[in-house]
């Protein structure tokens, strides 16, 4: 049989699922016995055990300098940068996404710009924004902002376009002005699009929150990283990478279940 | 119930000319099928009708008064596809007229306005043979249904002129003789100027009141480009049809439907008492 045609049971789906995981931890495992057999003192490829401990501290003992749990607390940090950032893009997206795919003008008057802005690399903004904005909040949502909003916008603006024109002329015939099209068939239609374009744009989202909070924080998952990187503390930057994964993957997840409670409708109209 | 009339009309994109010296009178009431080859202008002409498209030189009046610029209330459409809104549930979309007649700013009705205009919506939904199946998704209905649902929204906005553009091309043979029964009866029930583009002649020798084939009337290739299609056979049917308003859809009694009618989904033949030959 042709390996175009063999499709994996439900069984088999799994064990191939947890495949690649597995060989990783089984990789890492070896290496670090292997080093840690030479020198009990390697930092470089912790053992399970002092991740765990290293984690237990982190997470569930109350920092002595700080009084607070750091793990709890950096992660409150950046999921709040993380959030209200996003949020930013992405109202701001679906209002300029469905002005510019839905009015010609618009998509003249802005359309070139918007493109022209996706283009430039956000890290390179990212002095001249703690120069203007200061170190503070601000500047670190700003990047985010700065560096997911100009390509959420052209994809969107791309998805209102791709709505069949005769929608768009029905809707006039049933005496829809240009608001009543945006509000009752523009805007509804482009919300699920508008979680598959947040979708793709989570990972960037974290590359920059990630790399603001290395080079000017005080708090947050990569302020700490990039903190006890110093001390080749890798006990704590693997649980941590592994944590920030997980948190990005079950966002991920939960977009995606949203937009299939939600929008019902949407599957159908994806799979034409 | 509009009178249409077309002055001199020609289209043209460039150089290629793709409808020229087209004059008729449509009177009202009547149900014209467009008729003619493949890229002959039919849809083209549809799309002047809507307010889509402008004729480059002529101009088209309705009941006296020049074609506005685009689409509106006044003209309602099918087409062979897309015409119903995928995020809409059947009740939703014939709704949606009337909420945005109603509704200018928010576009949706709340409270006694819209319990009203649901059982409107229900009314017809029941005429056109989808009682039953208001709270799904047009992606779960099938082709004729959607198309049967497109003509109920259309209908609900209450249009003076019906433009059809292939409505039932897409559809199995069986399920195209039922919408055709259907789109008779709402024909004669509403005030409807309709205009059908179809290529299926019997489909217009069977429902219009008058055919009208457009054609080029050169057609060699180096011809082609310079030289438009214009009304090249226009035809009244024999004997003359003539639309008889009976109960207008939209004044069916409230509340009659929802469980009143025994109805097969797909079948609403079943439905028409008295459907002339």
């Amino acid at each position: 049989m042709r390996l175009v045609n063999i499709r994996p049971g439900r069984q088999t789906r799994f064990y191939l699922l947890a495949l690649p995981f597995l060989l990783v931890a089984i990789a890492y495992f070896a290496g670090s016995s292997a080093r840690l057999a030479q020198n009990p003192n390697d930092k470089l490829l912790p053992a399970l055990p002092s991740m765990v401990q290293a984690v237990k501290q982190m997470a569930f003992e109350v920092d002595p300098r700080t009084g607070s749990y750091l793990m709890a607390s950096d992660t409150v940090a950046s999921l709040g940068r993380l959030g209200s950032a996003l949020a930013i893009s992405t109202v701001a997206a679906l209002v300029l996404g469905i002005v510019i795919g839905l009015l010609p003008g618009a998509n003249a008057l802005l359309g070139p710009f918007v493109s022209v802005t996706s283009m430039v690399p956000p890290l390179a903004l990212l002095p001249i924004l703690f120069i203007v904005m200061g170190l503070g909040e601000n500047s670190k949502i700003a990047l985010i902002v700065i560096g997911t909003l100009p390509c959420m916008v052209r994809d969107l603006a791309m998805k209102v376009q791709e709505l069949p024109r005769e929608q768009i002329v029905k809707a006039q015939t049933l005496g829809a002005s240009t608001w009543q099209i945006a509000l009752r068939v523009a805007m509804p239609q482009t919300l699920p699009r508008l979680i598959d374009v947040l979708r793709l744009q989570l990972g960037p989202a974290w590359l920059f929150l990630i790399a603001a909070e290395a080079i000017a924080s005080d708090s947050g998952l990569g302020y700490r990283i990039f903190l006890v990187r110093r001390y080749l503390a890798m006990d704590v930057i693997i649980p941590y990478v592994a944590w920030i994964t997980l948190l990005a993957f079950l966002i991920d997840v939960g977009l995606r279940v949203l937009q299939r409670k939600a929008f019902p409708w949407f599957a159908s109209v994806r799979a034409e | 119930m509009s009178a249409i009339r077309f002055d001199d009309v020609w289209k043209e994109y460039g150089d290629h000319i793709v409808l020229e010296r087209i004059t008729m009178e449509v009177e009202p009431r009547a149900f014209i099928a467009l008729v003619g080859p493949s890229g002959c202008g039919k849809t083209t002409l549809l799309r002047m009708l809507l307010g889509e498209e402008q004729p480059t030189r002529g101009q088209i009046l309705v009941d006296g008064k020049p074609l506005p610029g685009e689409p509106d209330a006044d003209r309602g459409v099918v087409f062979q596809r897309y015409s119903v809104f995928p995020h809409l549930t059947v009740l939703q979309n014939v709704m949606l007229g009337r909420e945005l007649r109603d509704a200018r700013f928010t576009g949706r009705l709340f409270g006694a306005a819209r319990r009203a205009a649901a059982d409107d919506a229900m009314s017809l939904l029941a005429e056109v043979g989808l009682a039953g199946q208001e709270s799904k998704y047009p992606s779960a209905l099938s082709g004729g249904m959607q198309q049967r649902l497109a003509l109920a929204q259309a209908i609900m906005r209450g249009p003076k002129i019906l433009l059809l553009d292939e409505p039932f091309g897409a559809l199995d043979p069986g399920i195209r003789a039922d919408i055709h029964v259907l789109m008779k009866r709402l024909w004669n029930e509403t005030h409807l100027t309709v205009v059908m583009v179809t290529h299926d002649l019997s489909e217009a020798f069977g429902l219009a009141t008058r055919v009208i084939a457009l054609e080029r009337s050169r057609n060699r290739p180096e011809e082609r480009e310079r030289y438009g299609a214009t009304v090249s056979r226009d035809l009244e049917i024999f004997p003359r049809r003539s639309a008889e308003p009976r109960a207008i859809v939209q004044s069916a009694p409230a509340g009659t439907t929802r469980s009143g009618k025994e109805h097969q989904p797909g079948r609403p033949g079943a439905l028409v008492l008295k459907e002339q030959p």
